[in-house]
């Protein structure tokens, strides 16, 4: 026997550090690319804040009655759901915290008695959601920890397709985004919102007693800038909530990798103790050994 | 003379920003000029190039796909899809 204990510790504190090693170098490249995401972020608000401010402003002037505004006059009884979860695991429960919010607002939706299209990104949500044979009307799987701006593009345009086509080709009443909110560092929090139709309230200006409204001259008209404006506005929206969930991601990996790390360096202190233990009652089992065979000897 | 406040951000990132004396842009039924106290405007751009000027010549010129450019009390916000730096 002797040994045979010792031999199994050995190998076990081998194993627990090369993952921690492992463990280690994903907690870095998550930490390093934080930052660069949140720059992203940080680079992509100036747009966002331009496209709100020229929607107030039209909103401000005319009334917005615009397909992207308004409820469908015939509901189509269907709704559209758009999960972004992440391409990679090793995040600890990010992805699986937003596929249980989306469950719930499946559930939800459907105790409403709409039907319910999933769109998905991520790898994580499009296996969930094919392992369990369900129907996926769109997936991207694009890199979630740095998304660009032509696959958000992308799947904006897709999902206006879906919810402006009209009730026969399987148009949808409503979308709903289930996505992760980047808090803080250490708080990111699964966010489902219903982006459209779009209900615009942020940064709407209205102008106070006896101010006057700025006349706009719009060019061709207001109409025309709306139609320009309204996809923009979902795509910059669409971008935002991409950009946020891969900061959230990587905040949620780097956190994820030190409990890890943490974790694996507790298993090998462990495991040393054991080995030790192990080695000290194996010699201490060959002294008595040794001491009974001399005593055997000396008595004979 | 009063100036004007450019911004010109596209989709992922604010390209150029300062102060300008003029810019034009090619809006759908043709190419605007805007000079400082130019009316409140919204226009929706086509394809086309963007040129801001300060008092040293020209700061950008940039082909760009599509956007709009919004004018209120000489604040300029060029917003486009996307942009190539001539």
């Amino acid at each position: 026997m002797a040994g045979g204990s010792q031999r199994i510790y050995k190998a076990r504190i081998k194993s627990t550090q090369s993952l921690k090693k492992m463990f280690r170098a994903q907690e870095l490249i998550a930490a390093s690319r934080i930052g660069k995401a949140r720059a992203r972020t940080a680079a992509a608000a100036p747009y966002a804040t331009a496209v709100t401010r020229a929607v107030s402003a039209v909103a401000a002037h005319a009334s917005i009655d615009h397909p992207l505004t308004t409820e469908r006059k015939q509901p189509t009884g269907r709704a559209a759901v758009f999960v972004v979860a992440s391409d990679r695991g090793m995040a600890g429960s990010y992805s699986a915290s937003i596929i249980r919010e989306t469950e719930r607002l499946i559930d939800q939706l459907q105790a409403d008695g709409k039907e319910v299209r999933l769109y998905a990104a991520g790898r994580r949500a499009i296996a969930y959601y094919s392992f369990r044979g369900r129907d996926l009307a769109g997936e991207w799987s694009y890199g979630s920890d740095a998304p660009t701006a032509e696959v958000s593009d992308e799947i904006a345009d897709t999902l206006l397709g879906a919810f402006l086509a009209p009730a026969e080709e399987s148009g949808v009443d409503e979308l709903h985004v289930v996505s992760t909110q980047f808090v803080n560092m250490v708080t990111q929090r699964p966010r489902v919102v219903r982006m459209l139709p779009l209900e615009i309230v942020e940064g709407v200006s209205v102008p106070g007693e006896g101010e006057a409204m700025p006349l706009y001259d719009f060019e061709p008209s207001p109409e025309a800038v709306l139609d320009a404006l309204l996809p923009r506005y979902v795509r910059s929206r669409i971008f935002a909530v991409l950009l946020d969930a891969a900061a959230s991601e990587l905040a949620a990996r780097q956190r994820a990798m030190h409990t890890a790390t943490d974790n694996a360096e507790d298993l090998i202190r462990t495991y040393t103790r054991l080995a030790n233990q192990a080695r000290q009652a194996d010699i201490t089992q060959e002294i008595s050994e040794i001491v009974s065979g001399a005593d055997a000897l000396a008595s004979a | 003379m009063a100036e004007l406040n450019v911004d010109l951000v596209a989709t992922d990132r604010k390209v150029w920003s300062g102060t300008a004396r003029t810019v034009v842009a090619p809006s759908v039924e043709g190419e605007i000029g805007i000079l400082a106290d130019h009316q409140p405007l919204l226009a929706v751009l086509r394809p086309g190039k963007v040129t801001v000027r300060t008092d040293d010549g020209v700061a950008v010129e940039a082909q760009v796909d599509g956007g709009f450019v919004s004018v209120d009390e000489n604040l300029v916000t060029i917003v486009v899809d996307e942009i190539e730096q001539v």
